[in-house]
Order: C-alpha cells, then sequence, then structure tokens
C-alpha cells in the first residue's frame, strides 16, 4: 500500500479548507472550509490507521466525525444568532472579539 | 595544722537532681521582674498605683524562699543522690575508697555515717576514724553539702560556654531569706511612708526591680551573670536614690552612687577577665573556686584578681576609701535606705567575697598570715566609719555610718578567714540594721526632718513603739547579750584568732584586727547612744506636735527588732548549751557554709568565754561613757539651766585645739570628699578639658568636616551617575518598552476572526517548520 497518496490528498484538502477559511466572508462557506480542514485529517487517520494495520486510526476518525457534528451545530447556530441580530453573515464585519 | 574542712574530704561539689524546689529557685527573681514590667505599663491605672502588685510578688517570693530554705535543710542533711565536681565530672560511690587511700577516712566517713544518717553509732564511727571531727564536735558533719545547679548555656561562643542559671547552696539560701524578707517589711512599710508621691508607681517599680536584681546576683552560676546583676542593683540604686531629683542634691548623691561604684565595678571586670583566663576559660564559681583550690590557677593571678575583685568590694559594700557615696546615698527614700543601703545590697560586695572565697583565702593567703589586704580594709573601716558616726546630725547619716563600720566587721571577719562569721553578721545586721534605718524613718515621718540637733528630742513620749524597736535594734547593733549583734560580732572577733584567742585553731593570728574589732564595738554603742539621746531623750526641740506612725510603719519595726533580738539564737557557739538542745547550736554554721569541693579549708576556731566578757566590757564602756556624758552632763546641764542643749558648751573640742582638729578632721568625714573632688577631680579636670577642647576642634572637627564634604561630594556623583543615569534609565526605559510593546500588540487585537485564525495557521506553520527542522 502506498501512504503518500493519501497524504498528499489529505494536504491538498487541508489547504484548500484553510485558504476557504481565511478567504470567504460567509460564515457558512468559513463552516464548509473547517469540515474540509477536519476531512482532511480523518483521511490521514484513515490512511495511517490502514497502513499500521490496527484500527486506532479509524477510532479516531470516527471521534473526529463525531466531534465535527457537533462544531458544525454551535457554528451554525452561532451564524444563525449573527444573521438575525445584524441581517448579515458576513465574517469580515464582524470585530466583537476585540479586547 | 590539720583542718576540720580539709578540701580533701570533699569531692563533690554540685548536684543537678534535687528537690523540685530546690530545682526550680529561679522562679523567686521571676517573681518580682513580672510585677516590674506589670508595675511600669499598668501601675498608674491600677486602685494602689501598683503597690498592690509589687507586695504581692515579693510576698509569693517570700513564701517560696521560705520553702526553699526548708528545702535545704533537708537537702542538707539527707541528699544522698550523685553528686558532681567540676574537676572530676560524676563522682561515684566506691571512687574514694578504690584509688584514695590516703584520704579514704576523710571521704570514706562519709560514706559510712550517709548510710546511719547520723544517729548515735555513726558519731562513735567519725571519731574513730578522723580527729578532725571529733574536733569540731559534730559527728553528721561527715554530710557533704552539696549545691544545687540548674541552668543553660546562654550562648556559645569558640567553645567557650556562657551558662546562666542558679547555683544554691547555704549562703544564697539565707540571702533568699534576708532579701525577699526585708524586702516585704520595707514594700508594706513605703504604702505609708511615701503614701501621695507623685512618683509613687515608679518606686515600687522600682522597688520590685531592685529585689528581683539582688536575688538574680545571690543566685548566680557564674562571675558573668553575677556581673548583670550587680549592675542591676546598681542601676535600681541609682533611681532610688535620685527619687526626688527635683532637689540638687538627690541627683547629686544618685550621680556620686553610680559613678563612685563605676571605680569598683573596672575592679570587678577585671578581676573576672583575670579569673577567666587564669582558669582557662571558665566563668562558673563552682569550676573557678575548685581549680583554685586544686592549684590549678596560678598563686599571683589569684593574688590579682582577689585585689581587682576587692577593689569591687570596696565600692559596692562601702569600705574605706570608697565608702563617701553610701552617706550620700541617704538622700533617697527611707525605706530604700533601709533596704538597699544597709541590708541588702550593700552586703552584695561581701556576698562576692564569701561566693568566690577559694580566690581570696589562697590569693591573699589567708591562711597562716598576721595581715592581709582585706582584713586591713575591713578593720580601718570598722573603727575609721564608727569615728565618723561621732559628729553627724543627721540621724540617717549615723546609721550610714554605722553602716559602713558594720560592713567593715564583715571584711574584716573575711579576711581573717572567719567566713561563717561574716555570712552570720550580714544576716543579723541586715534586721538590726534595716529596723533601725526604718526607725529613723519613722521619726522622720513625724518631724519632717533628719536633723537630730535642731528638730527632735524627747521624743519617747510622743512615739513609744518607734522608741522600744529602736532602743531593741540598737542594743543589738551594739552587740549586747544575748541579741543578735552579740553572737555574730563575737564569733568575728574570735575568728581573728588574735592573742591566740579560739585555743590557737584560727587560721592566722590576727592581733591587729581583733583591737580595732574591740575598739569599733566600743565605739559602735557609744554614737548609738548619742544618737538615741538626740532624738528620743532631752526636750523637744523640733516644732509642730509630733505623733506615733501608722500600723504598717509599726509593725514592719515590731517584726524586724524580734528578729535583731532573737536571731543570733539560731547560731549559738558549740558548748554554749548542752543535753538534749545540743544539736540546736551553731545551726547557722551547720546549714550555711558550704562543705564540698569548692570551699576552702578554712579553721573554726573555738569559742572563748574571757573574749566574749572582755568584748561585752568593752561594748559597754563606750555606751556607758555617752551615757554618763548625754544622760547626765548634758541632761543635767539642760534641766539646771532650761535651754534646749545637745553638747555642753565648754567640753573638749571647744578648750583643747588637738581635740579640736580631730573634730574638724571627722567633721570633714577625712577630708574624702576634698580629696577626691578638689584634688584628684579638679587637677585631672583641667588638663583633661584643655586637651578635650583641643582634639574636638582640630581632630574631631576637621574629621568631621572632611567626612561631610566628601560625603556630599560622593552623594553629588551617586546622583548624577548612578541615580539619574543608571537607575532613572532603567525605570524610564522599562515604561517605555511596555507602553511601546503595548502599542504595537493593540493593531493585532482587531477582533475580525479570520485574522486571528491567519495568525494560528502562520504560527502552526512556523512550528511545523521548526519541527520538521530540529527534530
Amino acid at each position: 500500500m502506498i501512504l503518500n497518496q493519501f497524504l498528499l490528498l489529505a494536504a491538498v484538502l487541508f489547504s484548500l479548507g484553510v485558504y476557504g477559511v481565511l478567504t470567504r466572508r460567509n460564515g457558512v462557506l468559513v463552516l464548509m472550509s473547517v469540515e474540509l480542514i477536519l476531512n482532511a485529517v480523518n483521511i490521514n487517520l484513515v490512511a495511517f490507521g490502514a497502513f499500521q494495520d490496527n484500527v486506532q486510526g479509524d477510532v479516531f476518525a470516527v471521534f473526529v466525525i463525531a466531534v465535527a457534528a457537533a462544531e458544525v451545530g454551535v457554528g451554525l447556530a452561532m451564524v444563525l444568532l449573527m444573521y438575525r441580530n445584524r441581517k448579515s453573515i458576513d465574517f469580515s464585519e464582524v470585530d466583537m472579539m476585540r479586547g | 595544722m590539720f583542718s576540720i574542712l580539709a578540701t580533701e574530704a570533699f569531692e563533690g561539689s554540685f548536684t543537678t537532681e534535687a528537690n523540685v524546689i530546690l530545682e526550680n529557685v529561679w522562679l523567686i527573681p521571676l517573681l518580682p521582674a513580672i510585677s516590674f514590667f506589670v508595675i511600669l505599663f499598668f501601675g498608674k491605672r491600677m486602685p494602689k498605683g501598683g503597690a498592690e502588685v509589687g507586695i504581692a510578688a515579693i510576698g509569693l517570693a517570700f513564701v517560696l524562699a521560705i520553702l526553699a530554705n526548708v528545702a535545704w535543710i533537708d537537702h542538707r542533711d539527707n541528699f544522698d543522690g550523685p553528686t558532681q565536681s567540676a574537676l572530676t565530672g560524676l563522682i561515684e560511690d566506691d571512687h574514694a575508697e578504690d584509688d584514695h587511700g590516703e584520704d579514704e577516712n576523710a571521704l570514706g566517713t562519709t560514706l559510712t555515717v550517709t548510710d546511719t544518717t547520723a544517729g548515735a553509732d555513726g558519731v562513735d564511727e567519725v571519731v574513730d576514724v578522723d580527729l578532725a571531727f571529733t574536733e569540731a564536735g559534730e559527728g553528721e558533719e561527715a554530710h557533704a553539702a552539696i549545691a544545687v545547679l540548674k541552668g543553660t548555656d546562654w550562648l556559645t561562643n569558640g567553645g567557650i560556654a556562657f551558662s546562666v542559671g542558679t547555683l544554691l547552696d547555704g549562703p544564697s539560701v539565707m540571702m533568699l531569706f534576708v532579701v525577699t524578707m526585708i524586702s516585704l517589711l520595707v514594700h508594706i512599710y513605703s504604702t505609708d511612708y511615701v503614701a501621695g508621691d507623685r512618683r509613687y508607681t515608679h518606686y515600687f517599680a522600682f522597688l520590685s526591680l531592685f529585689s528581683a536584681s539582688m536575688l538574680i546576683f545571690v543566685l548566680s552560676r557564674s562571675t558573668l551573670q553575677a556581673l548583670v546583676a550587680w549592675e542591676l542593683v546598681g542601676v535600681c540604686s541609682f533611681a532610688l536614690i535620685g527619687h526626688w531629683w527635683e532637689e540638687k542634691p538627690n541627683s547629686d548623691a544618685a550621680l556620686k552612687a553610680f559613678l563612685t561604684n563605676r571605680v569598683g565595678d573596672v575592679g570587678l571586670l577585671i578581676g573576672i577577665i583575670i579569673l577567666f583566663f587564669a582558669s582557662g576559660g571558665h566563668f562558673d564559681y563552682i569550676t573557678i573556686n575548685e581549680m583554685a583550690l586544686a592549684g590549678e590557677i596560678n598563686q599571683t593571678a589569684l593574688t590579682w584578681a582577689a585585689i581587682s575583685l576587692t577593689a569591687a568590694v570596696m565600692s559596692k559594700s562601702g569600705q574605706f576609701v570608697l565608702h563617701t557615696w553610701l552617706p550620700d546615698a541617704m538622700a533617697g527614700p527611707t525605706p530604700v535606705s533601709a533596704l538597699i543601703h544597709a541590708a541588702t545590697l550593700v552586703t552584695a560586695g561581701v556576698f562576692l567575697i564569701g561566693r568566690l572565697y577559694p580566690v581570696f583565702f589562697i590569693g591573699y593567703n589567708i591562711e597562716g598570715s598576721s595581715i592581709n589586704g582585706l582584713s586591713l580594709i575591713g578593720a580601718i573601716t570598722v573603727v575609721g566609719a564608727g569615728l565618723v558616726a561621732f559628729v553627724q546630725d543627721d540621724i540617717k547619716k549615723v546609721l550610714a555610718y554605722s553602716t559602713v563600720s558594720q560592713l567593715g566587721y564583715m571584711v574584716m571577719a573575711l579576711g581573717v578567714g572567719a567566713w561563717t562569721a561574716a555570712m552570720f553578721h550580714l544576716f543579723t545586721h541586715a534586721f538590726f540594721k534595716a529596723g533601725l534605718f526604718l526607725g529613723s524613718g519613722s521619726v522622720a515621718h513625724a518631724v519632717h526632718s533628719f536633723n537630730m540637733k535642731t528638730d527632735m528630742g524627747g521624743l519617747r513620749k510622743f512615739m513609744p513603739t518607734t522608741h522600744k524597736t529602736f532602743i531593741i535594734c540598737s542594743v543589738a547593733l551594739a552587740g549586747v547579750f544575748p541579741t543578735a549583734g552579740f553572737w555574730s560580732k563575737d564569733e568575728i572577733l574570735v575568728g581573728t584568732g588574735g592573742f591566740g584567742v579560739g585555743s590557737g585553731s584560727a587560721n592566722g593570728s590576727y592581733d591587729l584586727m581583733l583591737v580595732m574589732g574591740l575598739v569599733g564595738a566600743a565605739l559602735t554603742g557609744a554614737y548609738m547612744t548619742r544618737a538615741i539621746y538626740l532624738t528620743f531623750y532631752g526636750e523637744f526641740r523640733g516644732h509642730g506636735e509630733p505623733h506615733e506612725s501608722g500600723k504598717r510603719i509599726t509593725v514592719p519595726l515590731i517584726i524586724l527588732s524580734v528578729f535583731a533580738a532573737g536571731a543570733g539564737l539560731i547560731n549559738l557557739p558549740p558548748g554554749f548549751i548542752t543535753g538534749s538542745l545540743e544539736p540546736w547550736q551553731e545551726r547557722f554554721f551547720h546549714f550555711v557554709e558550704p562543705a564540698a569541693a569548692y570551699f576552702p579549708a578554712i579553721s573554726h576556731s573555738v569559742p572563748s568565754y574571757w573574749l566574749a566578757v572582755v568584748a561585752s566590757a568593752v561594748g559597754l564602756a563606750g555606751p556607758a561613757v555617752a551615757y554618763w556624758y548625754y544622760f547626765i552632763k548634758v541632761d543635767g546641764l539642760a534641766k539646771q539651766t532650761g535651754e534646749k542643749l545637745t553638747e555642753l558648751p565648754n567640753g573638749l573640742v571647744a578648750n583643747n585645739k588637738f581635740a579640736a582638729a580631730g573634730h574638724a578632721l571627722l567633721k570633714n568625714k577625712y577630708y574624702l570628699d576634698h580629696l577626691y573632688n578638689d584634688v584628684i577631680v579638679a587637677s585631672v579636670k583641667g588638663p583633661i578639658a584643655r586637651g578635650a577642647i583641643w582634639f574636638n576642634k582640630v581632630v574631631l572637627d576637621g574629621f568631621v568636616d572632611n567626612a561631610g564634604k566628601g560625603s556630599v561630594r560622593t552623594g553629588k556623583f551617586i546622583y548624577d551617575s548612578i541615580d539619574q543615569g543608571l537607575i532613572e534609565g532603567t525605570v524610564n526605559g522599562s515604561g517605555k518598552l511596555s507602553s511601546q510593546s503595548g502599542q504595537g500588540l493593540r493593531r493585532m487585537q482587531t477582533g475580525k476572526v479570520q485574522q486571528y485564525a491567519a495568525l494560528l495557521f502562520a504560527a502552526a506553520t512556523v512550528l511545523a517548520g521548526i519541527f520538521i527542522v530540529f527534530i
């Protein structure tokens, strides 16, 4: 089995996800980009699990999927609230986290 | 000559395990010490101004002192525990029999009799073994009087331990009783005598401090501890003499007492230092004493130490020529004079000699001499002070010179080797002299003056109790049979061993001391007769209507006069009583004189009847002459002419040039004050003052000026370079740095989520790069 292809795929997906998180203004698209990053990691985990012939990678991947589901739930709720308050889901307009 | 208490007979000196009271006597000085602080801080707010605290503390200390005395009496005869010696350490019971064949009879006897507890059988055994004990006629003497030594190392420096603690033996337990008892009576007396005084609280605070210091002194186990207590009593004396310091003579007297004592204190310090180095680094009394007796300290060193310490005794115990402060010290309140300047503090010097007796005994070569420094000083003081007492008009000054004279007796007795006689005289003197002083205070309380010639006379009608107690105490002071003074003074006279009295068993034949002692006895009776006549007889010469003092003044007087009359009975000479009463003889000697390895082998004189008769005759001759002069001639003339006379108008002094010169000499107290003030001080003062001014102007001023300029320059340099440059720069720089870094970081805090995320990823990338490169 060749590990490199999976790792390259994961690296590409990860970079696409990072690009999306940093450049997209739409909150939903940012969340989708985060999903890309998480799934790139999932590919890595499953690939390493298969490479070393054990199930620990698969188990971690399942965990990450569950956590990602929860994260998206919370993230979408926040985007929804943002939309209700400001009639906009543009992240570039939001600077409420300024200390 | 074989001594009765040979040193070899006792190997042990002390024990650390004894009756619980004897082990904890430190509580006795602690009580008045606590009372001092309580009175000082809270006394003014108390209903009785702090006097109640002082009386309670000293009363409790008195009870403890009595308990300690009872415990000591039991310990003296029945102690059977392990004993120690400073030189040889712990002593085993069979030690003597094993390797001291020569001394076996002495210590062996000790052990035999220990078992039979001085029963009749024990006496027989002693007679068999040791002739010396039969001479003393005291079988039970075989018990050693082991001192109880407690304490702790205060500090250790360079391998030398400075120990503090208590050394309890015969003399200290006796002093505990005397100090606490007189102090208690004086406290009670003072509540009336100084009532309404503006520094009432302060007065009682210092009485407490004095009691504490004196008790520490008598319980000291080392010379260094004694020095501390010695100085403390000096401070209390200073403060109490100057109690009414608003009047110049009083503060002058306080200063004089303090400064005169400084002269002697130098001697004390030098003596302690000599003993310290000569003994190879020891301050402990017992160690120094044992080493001196064992010949481990150089004889010359001992002599110099003894001479230095004699200077201390001369100042503290008012011996000729440093006695001049003591009569002036009468400027203080009368109860203070009774407690401090008659009964207790002034005996500190005598007690010090008694404590370090081996140093004096060997240093002055007391055994086998017929004259030495200590006894000569004492003998001169006895007569010299007794003569001056004749020409004093102030009743307290008469008593002060009498005190000096009696202290001379004690020092003389120590100088001739009559240790017990000196301590016994200290004991009896404390009672009758305190009684006399308190009596004079009672008189002064009534007539508001101490001058016998202008303000007193005929007081027996107004003050019957004071009169009676004063007479009893005077009789005791004069040494009339059978009052306390008779027994103690007679013992001193016998102890001199002059002209072969005491069956020649004394330490040496001190003929001169015996003569001086007899002359002193005659003088004592005579000047007291004069004082009594001027105070209590004739016509009242003062103003107003004197009246008897209150109960708080008269009751202490009565108690003291009872002791003055009866205290002599506790040391009846051997052979005076026989039969079933015989064990009651020489009780004071038995319980007070240390019979242990730290006490020298002094011989004890056998009492002499003919000396007692001669001494009594001489002692009564003095008062008889004074009686004839005052009670018959002066009183007769006064009645005849109706004038208030205090002396014959054309007596010896008025007609005879020689007598007038003598009178002037005495009036001026041998010109000693003139010598000190005008000759010594003045001759030293001028050059020293000029030298001091030169030194001040040239050396000190120059030094100070230059030091000032230098420090200004240094300060300026420091201000410019270090303060302004370094410190200011650092402070300002750090402020600027944090301000600028804050401004810089502020720009990163945009609140934009994506910017934060970009930073996050950038940092993660950098970290990943570091990981890849370095790991």
